[in-house]
C-alpha cells in the first residue's frame, strides 16, 4: 500500500513540475521582452524591474528555471506585482471561500444524482428511466455559467429571493448559506447528471453481474440486490470520479464566483488576468493543479482501499 | 469434449470493416430512432444550417450601433430587441452561431489533424518518448482547463486564435491517446508483420490502416467535445477573454447582457439560449452516434 | 422407473420438475430450446448433455424462472413440484427459488459478490428465516458449510470470495443451496470451471447429497464423463432438442440417435487407442430449428424427410426401459 501510494504521489510530483516547466516557458516562447509579455505594456517600469529581478531575467535561461523551480520547492510562488504581498498568503485567503463551495455543490449534487441514479435503475427500462437519461445528458452538456447567469436572473433579479453578489456577512450563517444556494445551484448541475449517469451505468453492469444471478436464484428481492449489493459498486465508481471531479469543481467555480461577485480563487485568477498580473495567475494555476493531483491521488488511494481485491493485492 | 465447429477464419487480415460508409445509413437511422438521437440530429442540423446562412438570414449587420434604439424591447423590427449600443440581437445571435460554428470546427480540424502524428509517434516511437509523451498528455489533462486559457490569455491576449491554441492544447492529449492505443494495438497484429516482411515502411502501413480504424472513433470524440468546445469558446468570451468584443458571439452576447442585467434580461436569455441548445444538441447527437457505432454498448447480456 | 440407488418408488409418485411442450427464444426471433419434454422425479438425478449453444444452460435457467428479460417462454407445462411456472408472477416466482428449486452456477469464481465478505452474502441469502437471530442464522450457515466438507468454515465467513480456490467457492455455493432445503437442485456445469480432482471431488458431494438429503438433480454438462458418473437418466440435446432420453448405462451401451453416437464417437476416453484419425462430427452446430431436424446437415444416414419433417418421439427400449429417440430413422 505504502509504495503504492508513494508511486503515485511520485507521479503527481512529476506533472506538478511539467506544469511549471510548461507556465515558466510559455512567458519566454512569446516573442518580446518577457516582462512586457508577463505584465502587459501598462506596466510600470518599476514593476518590470521588480519582475525582472523576482524571476532572475537577467541569469541564462535554465538558471532562470532553476531558480524558479527552487522558489517553488521552498514553497514560495513569488509576489503579487501590485500589491507586492506573497501569492501563497492571497490563495490561502481565498481558498476557504472557493472550497464551501465546492463542498456545498458536491454535496447537494452527488446525493442527487445518486439517488437519480438508483430511481432509474429501480425503474429500467420504463420512462422515469427515459426521462433522467434525457435529463442528466441535459444537465451536463449545458454550460454552468449559462445555469449561473439564468438563476441570477430568475432568483436574485427578478424574484429577488437569493442575494445575486458575495458571500454573504461574514460571522452570519444564514446570509452566508443564502449566498451559496445560487452558485452551488450552477456549479452542482452538471454534476447532478453526471453522477446520475454514472450510478445508472455501474448499477445496470452490476445487475448483468453473475453473483446477481446467484442472489436472484435465492429469491433474493430485487430491491435488497439493487441497493445492498449493486449500489455498493456503484458507489465505488463514482467515489473514484468525485475525488477528480473535486478538483475540477474548483475550477468550474471561477464562472460562479464572477457571476456573483463572489471571493475565491477563480475570482481572484480573473481579477489577475485583466490586470495582467502573471505571478499570481502562475500561483494559482499551479495551486489548483496541485489541489487537482491530490484529489486524484486520494481517489486512485480510496478506489484502491475499498475494493478488497486490490487491497489485498497492495 | 465432442465436436466442435471451426470458428471463424483467424487468419484474417482485413482491418478495413467492408462498407463503412455504406453503413452510414442505417447509423443514421438508428440515431433517428432513439429520442436522444432526434433531438440531436434535429438541433445540429438546424446550428449548422443557421452557421452557413447567418449573412442571409439576419436582417441587420450585427455589428452596427443605433444609440438611439438602445436595449430596444422585442418588436417586429427587432425581434429580440437590442443590446446598450443598439444593436439588433436576433442580428447578433444568428451570426453568433457562425462564430461559435467556425471555432469550434477549426481548432477541433487543428487538434485532430495534430493528434494523428503524435499518437503515431507515442505509439510507435522508441518507449521512452512513449513515455516522455504520455506523460506531458497526463500534465496537460490535469491542469484545469480554464485555468490553462487564462494564463495563456494573459501572455498571448484575447482573440479568436489565442481561444482556438486553448482549444487545441485541451483536446489533442484524448485524441493522441486513441490514437496511440490503436497503433499499439495494430503493430502486434500479424498482417502488419507480414506487410514488414514484404519491406513496406512500417509507419506507412500502420498509418494506411490506421486511418480507418481510428477515424470512427476520433469522430464521436470530437462530436462529443463540439459542447465543451462551444461552452469553452462562450466562457472565455463571456470573461472578455475570448473572441473580441464586437464581433458577435454567444459569449458576447452574455457579456454585454450581463453588464445590464439589473435593467433588462432579454440579452442574457438572448445570448443563454443558443448556447443551451447548441450544447445540447451536439452531447443528444455524439452520444446516439456513439451508441449506434459502438457495438459493444449495444449488445444485450445473455445468461 | 429409474434404478436410482436411494429412489424408493412410491406407486405413481409426482414429479418434481416436469417440462411439456417447453419452448424458448430471444428477442422473439432466435430459438434456444424448441419442444422439449421432461420429467425429474424424487430423488432423482437426470443429466442433461450437449455442446455449447445447445440450449441446456437456457433450459436449465429457465426452471428458475431466471431467463434475462429478452427471452420469451412458451410450452404446454413448466411445473415445480406442481406448481405452474409459466403463468407465474415474478412475485410467486421468488417464492419458489430456493425452496423449490435451488441453482449452482457454472463459474464459482463469479458465484458471489467480490465486494462483500461470504458470510454477509450467506446470510443474505437465508433472508427468508426472519424467526432466526443472527446467530442462529450463523450457526446454520456454519453446519452447513461443514456439511459439505469445506475446512476452517468459522474463517472462511470472514474471508472474500477471491480468498478461496474455485473447488471450495463451489462447495460454498452448494452449501447455501442446501440450506434453502430444495426439492430440486439444478447444477449447471457446475465442474467444467474446476480441475479434476476438485471435479471428482463435488460429484461425491453431490452423491452424497441425493443420498443424504433425497434432493433431485437436474445435472447440466457438456462432459460425458460427468454425466455417466453420477446421473440415473440423461436427455442428450441437440441444436435446441432433446434427441434421445433414457437410462444412462442403457444409453450408453446403445445409442440410438445419429448423433449420439456421433457424440459417444468423439469422447477421447472411448476413442481406441492407436487410432490414427481423430473422429469428428462434420459441419458446425445449426440454429435450433422449429420444423425438422436439427441434426439433418451433419447426419451421416440423413433422409428426404429430415429437413421438413419434425421427427416423431418415438420409445426404442427394448421391454419396458423409458428409451426414447427423436430420429425419422427409429420411426416404425
Amino acid at each position: 500500500m505504502t509504495s503504492f501510494i508513494m508511486r503515485r504521489i511520485g507521479l503527481a510530483a512529476i506533472i506538478l513540475l511539467i506544469v511549471a516547466i510548461l507556465l515558466f516557458s510559455m512567458m519566454h516562447l512569446i516573442p518580446g521582452d518577457p516582462t512586457v509579455v508577463a505584465l502587459g505594456p501598462r506596466s510600470t517600469p518599476e514593476m518590470r524591474e521588480a519582475f525582472r529581478e523576482m524571476m532572475g531575467l537577467d541569469q541564462p535561461i535554465l538558471k532562470q528555471l532553476a531558480l524558479f523551480l527552487g522558489r517553488l520547492a521552498e514553497g514560495n510562488l513569488g509576489e503579487d506585482v501590485w500589491s507586492k504581498r506573497p501569492v501563497l498568503t492571497m490563495i490561502f485567503e481565498v481558498l476557504p471561500y472557493t472550497a464551501t463551495l465546492a463542498v456545498a455543490s458536491f454535496l447537494w449534487a452527488v446525493t442527487l444524482g445518486i439517488l437519480l441514479g438508483c430511481f432509474a435503475v429501480v425503474h429500467h427500462g420504463k420512462w422515469p428511466d427515459w426521462l433522467i437519461g434525457i435529463l442528466s445528458v441535459g444537465f451536463v452538456a449545458v454550460p454552468s455559467f449559462v445555469v449561473a447567469l439564468y438563476s441570477l436572473l430568475i432568483f436574485a433579479v427578478s424574484l429577488n429571493w437569493l442575494p445575486a453578489i458575495g458571500a454573504g456577512t461574514p460571522g452570519d450563517f444564514i446570509s452566508q448559506l443564502k449566498a451559496l444556494v445560487l452558485p452551488s445551484f450552477a456549479i452542482g448541475l452538471g454534476w447532478v447528471g453526471y453522477v446520475a449517469r454514472l450510478v445508472r451505468a455501474a448499477m445496470i453492469e452490476a445487475m448483468g453481474e453473475n453473483y446477481t444471478r446467484t442472489l436472484r436464484s435465492f429469491g433474493v428481492s430485487e430491491r435488497r440486490i439493487i441497493f445492498r449489493y449493486a449500489l455498493r459498486q456503484a458507489l465505488i465508481a463514482v467515489l473514484s470520479v468525485i475525488a477528480i471531479g473535486f478538483g475540477g469543481l474548483l475550477t468550474g467555480s471561477v464562472f460562479a464566483e464572477i457571476v456573483f461577485s463572489r471571493p475565491g480563487l477563480g475570482k481572484m485568477t480573473y481579477d489577475a488576468v485583466m490586470s495582467r498580473n502573471y505571478p499570481l495567475v502562475m500561483g494559482t494555476v499551479l495551486v489548483t493543479s496541485g489541489l487537482y493531483v491530490t484529489c486524484m491521488i486520494i481517489a486512485d488511494v480510496v478506489t484502491a482501499w475499498i475494493d478488497p481485491r486490490v487491497r489485498s493485492a497492495l | 469434449m465432442a465436436v466442435i465447429g471451426i470458428d471463424t477464419n483467424p487468419l484474417q487480415s482485413q482491418t478495413r470493416e467492408p462498407g463503412w460508409l455504406r453503413r452510414s445509413g442505417r447509423v443514421v437511422s438508428d440515431i433517428f430512432h432513439t429520442p436522444l438521437g432526434g433531438i440531436g440530429i434535429t438541433l445540429v442540423v438546424l446550428i449548422l444550417v443557421v452557421a452557413v446562412f447567418a449573412q442571409w438570414i439576419a436582417p441587420y449587420n450585427p455589428t452596427a450601433i443605433s444609440v438611439k434604439e438602445r436595449l430596444a424591447g422585442p418588436s417586429f423590427t427587432h425581434l429580440l430587441g437590442t443590446d446598450q449600443l443598439g444593436r439588433d440581437l436576433f442580428s447578433r445571435v444568428i451570426v453568433g452561431t457562425q462564430t461559435a460554428m467556425m471555432v469550434a470546427i477549426s481548432a477541433l480540424s487543428i487538434a485532430l489533424v495534430a493528434a494523428l502524428p503524435l499518437g503515431l509517434i507515442a505509439g510507435y516511437g522508441p518507449r521512452w518518448l512513449d513515455a516522455a509523451l504520455i506523460l506531458v498528455f497526463d500534465s496537460l489533462s490535469s491542469l484545469p482547463m480554464i485555468m490553462l486559457g487564462l494564463a495563456i490569455v494573459v501572455l498571448l491576449g484575447p482573440g479568436i486564435p489565442t481561444v482556438i491554441l486553448v482549444i487545441v492544447l485541451y483536446s489533442v492529449p484524448s485524441y493522441a491517446r486513441l490514437v496511440r492505443t490503436q497503433t499499439l494495438s495494430l503493430k502486434s497484429r500479424d498482417f502488419i508483420k507480414a506487410e514488414q516482411a514484404m519491406n513496406a515502411s512500417t509507419p506507412r502501413i500502420l498509418f494506411n490502416h490506421l486511418l480507418p480504424n481510428v477515424i470512427g472513433p476520433l469522430l464521436i470524440l470530437a462530436c462529443l467535445d463540439i459542447s465543451t468546445v462551444i461552452t469553452l469558446e462562450a466562457g472565455l468570451s463571456f470573461l472578455g477573454l475570448g473572441v473580441k468584443p464586437q464581433v458577435p458571439s454567444w459569449g458576447n452576447i452574455l457579456s454585454d447582457g450581463f453588464s445590464v442585467i439589473r435593467s433588462t434580461a432579454l440579452p442574457v436569455i438572448a445570448g443563454g439560449a443558443p448556447l443551451i441548445l447548441a450544447t445540447i444538441g451536439f452531447t443528444f447527437f455524439g452520444e446516439a452516434l456513439r451508441d449506434a457505432l459502438d457495438p459493444k454498448l449495444a449488445r444485450e447480456r445473455k445468461p | 422407473m429409474t434404478p436410482g440407488p436411494a429412489t424408493a418408488t412410491p406407486v405413481n409418485p409426482a414429479p418434481v420438475l416436469e417440462l411439456a411442450d417447453v419452448s424458448i427464444s430471444y428477442s422473439g426471433i432466435v430459438p434456444a430450446v424448441v419442444g422439449v419434454d421432461l420429467m425429474v422425479m424424487p430423488g432423482e438425478i437426470v443429466g442433461i448433455i450437449g455442446e455449447s449453444g445447445s440450449g441446456k444452460s437456457t433450459l436449465a435457467h429457465s426452471v428458475l424462472g431466471l431467463l434475462p428479460d429478452s427471452a420469451q417462454i412458451s410450452g404446454k407445462t413448466l411445473s415445480l413440484n406442481g406448481i405452474d411456472m409459466l403463468g407465474a408472477s415474478e412475485q410467486a416466482m421468488r417464492q419458489l427459488r430456493g425452496p423449490a428449486a435451488a441453482m449452482i452456477f457454472q463459474n464459482p469464481m463469479t458465484t458471489f459478490s467480490p465486494m462483500h465478505k461470504l458470510g454477509r452474502q450467506l446470510m443474505d441469502l437465508l433472508w427468508r428465516e426472519r424467526g432466526l437471530s443472527n446467530k442462529e442464522k450463523r450457526q446454520k450457515i456454519l453446519k452447513a458449510l461443514q456439511d459439505v466438507g469445506l475446512p476452517d468454515p468459522a474463517a472462511r465467513l470472514e474471508a472474500y470470495p477471491f480468498q478461496l480456490s474455485g473447488g471450495m467457492l463451489q462447495r460454498v455455493a452448494i452449501a447455501a443451496a442446501l440450506l434453502m432445503r430444495p426439492s430440486l437442485l439444478v447444477a449447471d456445469e457446475p465442474t467444467t470451471a474446476l480441475d479434476v480432482t476438485m471435479e471428482a471431488q463435488i460429484l461425491h458431494l453431490m452423491h452424497e447429497i441425493r443420498r443424504n438429503a433425497g434432493v433431485s438433480i437436474l445435472m447440466i454438462s457438456h462432459h460425458l464423463g460427468v454425466i455417466a458418473e453420477i446421473c440415473d437418466r440423461v436427455a442428450v440435446m441437440y441444436a435446441g432438442r432433446i434427441v434421445e432420453e433414457g437410462p444412462v448405462d442403457v444409453i450408453f451401451a446403445d445409442p440410438r440417435h445419429p448423433y449420439t453416437k456421433a457424440l459417444f464417437a468423439c469422447e477421447p476416453a472411448l476413442i481406441e487407442t492407436g487410432a490414427t484419425r481423430l473422429p469428428v462430427i462434420g459441419g458446425e452446430v445449426p440454429r435450433p430449428v422449429r420444423i425438422g431436424c436439427g441434426f439433418a446437415g451433419r447426419c451421416p444416414q440423413v433422409l428426404e424427410c429430415c429437413c421438413n419433417a419434425t421427427p416423431p418421439w418415438v420409445a426404442v427400449g427394448a421391454g419396458n426401459v423409458s428409451h426414447f429417440s427423436r430420429c425419422h430413422r427409429s420411426a416404425p
